[in-house]
């Protein structure tokens, strides 16, 4: 009678014992090296793989026509040896000849048409809709040479253009975008081998092209191994487990400088810190927020350098002006705000709010930074009440006019332009909180025009203004830890583009 | 005992009802999935589209009609996050869940039954003293801490087992073990009790008489009648491994459902947060139904009555 029952609970227990055994650690003799990731990659299809890591799948399996030197930021040939603005919305690139897909078929000019028209295509939700969005169509002049022309002049073609990969028209027609996800092919240096479980392996595509930005790896295997618990990460980096991992925090990272088996490495990304602030009132018409003074007294009153030096952490550094740093046209040369309590305390008497007064502030990422910043607000007299919610949450609710204040983050989705972060916080888009006409006009106009000098100073202008009014309290650049394997040497980027196949063996 | 399953199904049904709507609701209200589809710096247009290609911009009670009316139909939806089926997803990652909360079951109860049963045999004695201990320890000890200790011990000092992954059987192991202690308790407690009982009975006092060995005793007569109730605390708490894996998987990522759930609720991905409830739900429910037919097999009486 208990026989049923018994063999039940004894087929499960077995049904454990008969998971295959897959533990490989990672070393040098088979030439494997293992990165761990904490968000798992949801399709092996670049342009449904959103996120950071989403980026890296697509260095790493596929290529662009170009390539940007993710430490220079120089723009380099890639499945395009060569390129020209032909007109204000056409570009034409020359197509490499000789290019094969990890299955030996040649790449060719469909195959770049087709790409880049999937992703211009509202209905195909590629990971992210601006940087096809603007396509209009693509023109295949002969076989070798094709013409990208756009809706309207497009000063961040060539920004965009770096993050879309080609993909094979022919087979990911015929086997379905669902099965491509899961067995995808590309032309770059590393082709997929597997996936089980929370590994991904792929193997070194050893017929990878010479000559273009990329190069053939050195090391012949990479497996993507998604752990989502930073804690456990850092176990497996300490046991050898694992040789690669990135977005360790600062107190993890410092004691990990300590031990003898890893390298800690920090480095600056795209991302910055900042906040947004309701100049506008249209949180409430009768918001101090309206008055520049207490938008002024608030920038006086938060001390970057410290949270920089102690929240933040490595290389983060403060930052004056709404971009980032290493962004085409992004000025520091503007209003400094420097910590000044008392100077703020006098601005908040200036504006009529000497005894200070009740706000809403919202986050999403990090809550040390959050309590420093009521910290800070709470010394010159503002009451700040903090609505912790998901990132999503919050900007709807900055959408919906319900946030006088948000601490805010942005990366520019990898594009290294200010035309990557003005035209989403200001020209009265959606998360516009100042609506400036001078600003509206200047970032309208140099989205829309090819003549770089002339977007350099439309830009810088809006910059200054913006830093004037205090419309915003930018706060700091967002670094990341690597940390690595002593074995192992993987270049570390300027833009968090990791590029594995420049990884080597010590 | 049909009409009695046959209750019990219609309850479970309306159980996993009223659990998917309030996951439904209280997921719609923590985040904006078109927002967080759409990705940094999206257009509000975009965000628009995705929010009319997908019918979000209907009224929540609507949006939950029409998942529940595709629901019965047996589709439960597409992974927003992964555009797979949610039943792949879900199939994909249940046999290791199952696999690891088989493991740590057995694991509980095989430390725990023996514990339990000394400790009411040996009342008020140093074992079970420390039988009581370790269950206080047990409810008090948060799983993600013991999970921390028992890498740093096993995976990193001894280095004796896989710190991550479950793709092995040495891998299943210190999480199982995380969950067994998590799980011990409540079958240590029940089944001391079981024991005091039993041991005052009078069928045990006549076996003593009879003058049997204290094993026989245990083992041939008191022990099934200690097991009814502790069958029936271990499948509740079968149930509560399968939730408490989710703080579990995600320490040691274990490719299962708990690692799935975490993900999901993450991405805003309620169709895959849905079937992951209604997953854990319905094995609340087999197991229960299952505990009691297990007791009608050990104990007569319950299925005579």
């Amino acid at each position: 009678m208990f026989n049923p029952i018994r063999k039940g609970v004894l087929a499960l227990f077995a049904a454990s014992l008969s998971l295959a055994p897959v533990t490989a650690f990672a070393n040098k003799a088979d030439d494997t090296v293992i990165a761990a990731f904490q968000a798992k990659l949801p399709s092996l299809d670049r342009y449904h793989a959103p996120g950071r890591e989403g980026f890296l799948l697509g260095l790493l399996m596929y290529d662009a026509l170009i390539y940007r030197d993710p430490n220079t930021f120089q723009v380099k040939p890639l499945l395009a040896t060569s390129w020209k603005q032909v007109d204000e919305k056409t570009w034409e690139f020359t197509l490499r000849p000789g290019v094969k897909f990890h299955d030996g078929d040649p790449m060719t000019a469909e195959d770049v048409a087709y790409s880049l028209m999937y992703s211009a295509d509202p209905n195909n939700r590629v990971f992210n809709r601006m940087t096809g969005g603007w396509i209009d169509h693509v023109e295949i002049v002969n076989p070798t040479k094709i013409r990208v022309v756009g809706k309207q002049p497009t000063p961040l073609a060539i920004e965009y253009l770096i993050q879309l990969p080609i993909v094979p028209k022919a087979y990911r027609e015929k086997v379905g975008i669902q099965a491509f996800a899961e067995h995808p092919i590309g032309t770059g240096p590393y082709k997929f081998v597997k996936q089980s479980g929370n590994d991904i392996v792929f193997e070194r595509n050893d017929d990878y092209f010479e000559d273009g930005g990329k190069s053939k790896p050195a090391i012949k295997t990479l497996i993507y191994r998604a752990i989502p618990d930073v804690n456990t990460q850092v176990a497996e980096l300490i046991s050898g487990g694992i040789d690669w991992a990135y977005y360790i925090p600062s107190d993890q990272a410092e004691k990990l400088k300590r031990l003898p088996m890893v390298n800690v490495i920090n480095a600056e990304t795209f991302r910055i810190g900042f906040m947004t602030l309701d100049a506008a009132g249209e949180t409430d018409p009768n918001s101090p927020l309206k008055n520049v003074k207490v938008r002024q007294a608030i920038a006086h009153a938060i001390d970057r350098a410290a949270l920089a030096k102690t929240l933040v952490g490595g290389a983060s550094k403060p930052v004056s002006s709404a971009c980032t740093p290493s962004q085409f046209a992004c000025t520091q040369d503007v209003t400094q705000y420097d910590y000044d309590v008392s100077k703020a305390k006098e601005l908040m008497k200036e504006a009529g709010f000497a005894n200070g007064f009740d706000i809403d502030i919202y986050g999403y990422r990090s809550r040390p930074v959050a309590e420093a910043i009521i910290g800070y607000l709470n010394a010159i007299g503002i009451r700040a009440n903090l609505h912790w919610l998901q990132y999503s949450a919050v900007i709807q609710a900055r959408r919906d006019h319900k946030t006088p204040i948000v601490i805010d983050d942005y990366g520019s989705a990898g594009v290294n332009d200010v035309g990557g972060i003005l035209p989403f916080f200001f020209a009265d888009s959606p998360d516009d909180q100042s609506h400036d006409p001078l600003v509206t006009k200047n970032i309208n106009e140099a989205g829309s025009i090819a003549d770089q000098d002339k977007r350099k100073a439309l830009y810088t202008e809006a910059l200054k203004r913006i830093a004037d009014q205090a419309y915003w309290v930018p706060m700091f650049t967002m670094p990341v830890n690597y940390v690595m394997s002593k074995n192992v040497d993987v270049p570390v980027p300027a833009d968090e583009n990791v590029e594995f196949w420049r990884a080597k063996w010590k | 005992m049909a009409q009695y399953i046959a209750r019990r199904l219609g309850l479970a049904v309306l159980v996993m009802l009223t659990i998917s709507f309030l996951s439904f609701i209280m997921l719609k209200m923590s985040g904006d999935l078109a927002i967080s589809m759409a990705g940094e710096g999206s257009g509000a247009d975009y965000v628009e589209f995705l929010r009319k290609t997908y019918g979000w911009d209907k009224p929540l009670v609507v949006q939950y009609w029409n998942w529940l009316l595709k629901a019965l139909t047996g589709d439960i939806g597409t992974s927003f996050y992964y555009g797979s089926s949610v039943t792949s997803l879900v199939a994909d990652r249940l046999p290791t869940t199952l696999a690891l909360g088989a493991m740590a079951i057995v694991i509980a109860l095989a430390i725990a039954i023996p514990l339990g049963m000394a400790a009411g045999r040996y009342q008020d004695k140093i074992i079970d003293k420390i039988a009581l201990f370790i269950a206080l320890l047990g409810v008090s000890t948060p799983i993600f801490w013991l999970s921390f200790i028992l890498i740093l011990v096993l995976g990193l000092q001894l280095a004796i087992l896989p710190i991550s992954g479950g793709g092995s059987f040495e891998g299943l192991i210190m999480p199982a073990m995380a969950l067994a202690f998590y799980a011990m308790p409540a079958v240590i407690r029940i089944s001391r009790a079981g024991m005091i009982d039993v041991m005052h009975s009078d069928y045990i006092r006549t076996a003593r008489a009879k003058g049997l060995r204290p094993w026989q005793i245990y083992v041939q007569h008191a022990l099934r009648n200690t097991l009814v109730p502790v069958v029936a605390v271990a499948s509740v708490q079968f149930g509560f491994l399968l939730g408490g894996s989710v703080v579990v998987e995600n320490i040691f990522a274990i490719h299962g459902i708990g690692y799935l759930t975490w993900e999901a609720i993450n991405q805003n991905d309620y169709p895959v947060v849905q079937a992951a409830l209604l997953t854990v739900s319905a094995a609340y429910v087999v197991l229960t139904l299952l505990a009691d037919i297990i007791n009608m097999m050990i104990d007569p009486r319950i299925r005579l009555s």
